[in-house]
């Protein structure tokens, strides 16, 4: 089995979010970028069909140079071949179709990408390549197992979850539950050696157009100080008359 | 030319995120000079649509789509869109719908944005407000495809009334070919879940253990609430993780959010910033959740809880 893992490059989540040229560009001053948390999973996830069933996994990302520590990592988590299609990432359609070429051409059978990135919070890139591809979709999936080609999945709905079978060629949007928290690792220096040596291909773009531009930014309006009181009467009072929430 | 928006269904009645749709389109619509038409599948009653602005509504019955399934519902609903020749199509951000917009766009060639929190800053550029880094800031999008989706987050537009004769029509689409079977559902019919609730309680580490979780579920009980809990405590265990919510787990944007022995963490807080109204139990003044919240209590969950559970119960009593 061929996995292609797509990987988001995005800001730690503890960064503080600012932005410049008139409100119009993200801030990467003083940011530290990461592997998208969904994304990790996958990643995981998928070192597991690595390890237990021979699968190949090689990582993806759509971005400039700058996004090539993050693939380094990919690799160093055990990733076998990284690939970066050399073009800034600018809507979530332009993105997939970048995608769609590069699965088209690697013959991928399963592609494991993130339900969202944590940055501009699209939710789409990985059902938009499933749409381009022809491929079938599981979204918000929390578990996945593959067999020749058939696979079942789980996925979290609204209250609760729901078990599909489908077939590949496959993509996914993970998260967390595809491993646990405690199933992330830490790339090691062996790890980080290795990843230096394997290879990471840089591709040009196919020059796929976009359908929506981010114009401007704006930041949430500073928000006043919380009301303290010292009985829970009050505060049945405040929500019932003042807040009207209760 | 027309707005067209999805409006889903629950055991045959429309889900209040649908009214809620439908009162976003109805406001599209009027910007546009046009009408709404409503797109349900399996859709019980359509009256309540015609009460938030639907004129029309194309109703999709096909057994086959008594399970969701997002490819097909995303070919139904690209098909009622082609018959009205809509420009316009509204979704909610429930995990179904999610699932099928970006598959929907796929279908229409048309640029998604989703979490919109307003109404259109203008029609001509299609230009719309959205929420971007997990909450931390907003974005304005502009859509130029011919075709528009948008994705509108829960409690973001309201419900406006806007009386309409809500037309129905049997509706019947070609659905392809279903790739992707549902084998079995596994969801608490009893228990409100954390996208649809109004009110959310939420706890966090400062519940010290699972076996305390007794008093939360109280209170979410006593107010109709679904509950929710920081990341450590599903990654303990102590909760399932369905409940975890935050930047890496579900978005919250309920109307009310209760926080009780959270410290709320920029993580945390990223994750139920759209929450309309959020309240903050916990021990230590400091704690960063009292700079985000609206109305807060200084003290021990311990104590603190058991009387506002009495007290609500009393409270629920006298107002009901
Ligand atoms: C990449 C990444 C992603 C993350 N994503 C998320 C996420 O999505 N959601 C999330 O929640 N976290 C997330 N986190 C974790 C986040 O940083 C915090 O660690 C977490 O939110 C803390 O949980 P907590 O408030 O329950 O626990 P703590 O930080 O331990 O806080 C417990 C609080 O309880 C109070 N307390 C103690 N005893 C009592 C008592 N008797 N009565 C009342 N109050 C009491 C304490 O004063 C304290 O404020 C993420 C972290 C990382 C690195
Ligand atoms: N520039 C990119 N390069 C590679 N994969 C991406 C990129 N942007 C998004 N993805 C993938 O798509 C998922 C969802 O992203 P989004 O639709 O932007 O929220 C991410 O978790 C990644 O797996």
């Amino acid at each position: 089995m061929k996995i292609l893992v797509c990987i988001s490059h995005v800001p730690d989540t503890t960064s503080k979010i600012n932005f410049t040229e008139g409100d119009t560009k993200f801030d990467t001053n003083g940011v530290q970028f990461v592997i998208n948390p969904n994304d990790e999973f996958g990643l995981t996830r998928a070192m597991w069909f690595k390890e237990k069933q021979g699968a190949s996994v090689d990582v993806v990302n759509v971005g400039g140079p700058e996004t090539e520590p993050t693939l380094r990592k990919a690799l160093a988590i055990g990733a076998d071949t990284a690939i970066r299609v050399n073009t800034e990432a600018k809507d979530g359609f332009q993105v997939a179709k970048e995608l769609a070429k590069v699965v088209q051409d690697g013959g991928y059978d399963l592609v494991i990408a993130g339900r969202e990135s944590i940055d501009y919070n699209g939710g789409m890139v990985p059902g938009m390549l499933a749409g381009l591809t022809g491929a079938n979709f599981v979204n918000t999936c929390i578990s996945l197992e593959v067999d020749g080609t058939n696979a079942t999945a789980t996925r979290e709905i609204d209250g609760g979850k729901e078990t599909v079978t489908t077939s590949l060629p496959l993509v996914i949007g993970g998260q967390k539950g595809l491993v646990e928290e405690s199933d992330l690792r830490i790339p090691n220096m062996r790890g980080i050696m290795m990843a230096r040596k394997k290879p990471l291909s840089v591709v040009e773009p196919a020059g796929a157009a976009t359908e929506t531009t981010a114009v401007a930014f704006e930041k949430p309006a500073p928000k006043g100080a919380v009301k303290l009181v010292d009985t829970v009467d009050e505060l049945i009072d405040l929500l019932h008359n003042e807040a009207k929430a209760i | 030319m027309s707005v067209l928006v999805y409006t889903e269904s629950e055991n045959g009645a429309f889900k209040k995120a649908s009214l809620e749709v439908a009162s976003y389109a109805k406001g599209v619509a009027d910007m546009m000079g046009t009408s709404v038409t409503a797109i349900a599948v399996n859709g019980g009653d359509t009256a309540p649509l015609g009460t938030y602005g639907v004129d029309k509504v194309l109703n999709l019955k096909d057994s086959k789509l008594d399970a969701f399934n997002a490819a097909a519902y995303a070919k139904g609903i690209a098909a009622a869109a082609k018959a009205e020749g809509a420009t316009v199509v509204v979704l909610s951000q429930s995990a179904n719908a999610k699932y099928l917009a970006p598959l929907l766009a796929v279908e229409l060639e048309a640029g998604y944005a989703s979490n919109v929190v307003a109404l259109p800053e203008s029609a001509a550029p299609f230009k719309v407000k959205r929420t971007a880094f997990t909450n931390k800031a907003f974005n304005i999008t502009e859509i130029s495809t011919d075709v528009k989706i948008v994705g509108l987050g829960k409690n973001a537009y309201g419900l406006k009334e806007n009386s309409a004769a809500a037309a129905t029509e049997d509706f019947s689409a070609d659905l392809g070919t279903f790739g992707v079977e549902v084998a079995s559902v596994d969801k608490a019919t009893d228990k409100v879940s954390i996208a649809d609730a109004e009110i959310v309680v939420s706890a966090g580490r400062g519940m010290k253990g699972p076996e305390n979780w007794g008093m939360i579920e109280e209170m979410a009980d006593i107010l109709g609430a679904a509950t929710a809990c920081s990341k450590p405590v599903s990654d303990l265990g102590w909760r399932p993780h369905g409940e975890h919510v935050g930047q890496t787990g579900k978005p919250v944007a309920s109307n009310l959010y209760i926080a009780i022995g959270i410290s709320g963490a920029i993580q945390h807080l990223a994750g139920i910033n759209s929450s309309k109204v959020k309240v903050v139990i916990n021990t230590d003044p400091e704690a960063p959740f009292f700079k985000a919240a609206d109305y807060g209590i200084v003290g021990d969950a311990f104590e603190i809880v058991p009387q506002l559970n009495e007290k609500l119960k009393a409270f629920k009593a006298s107002n009901s």
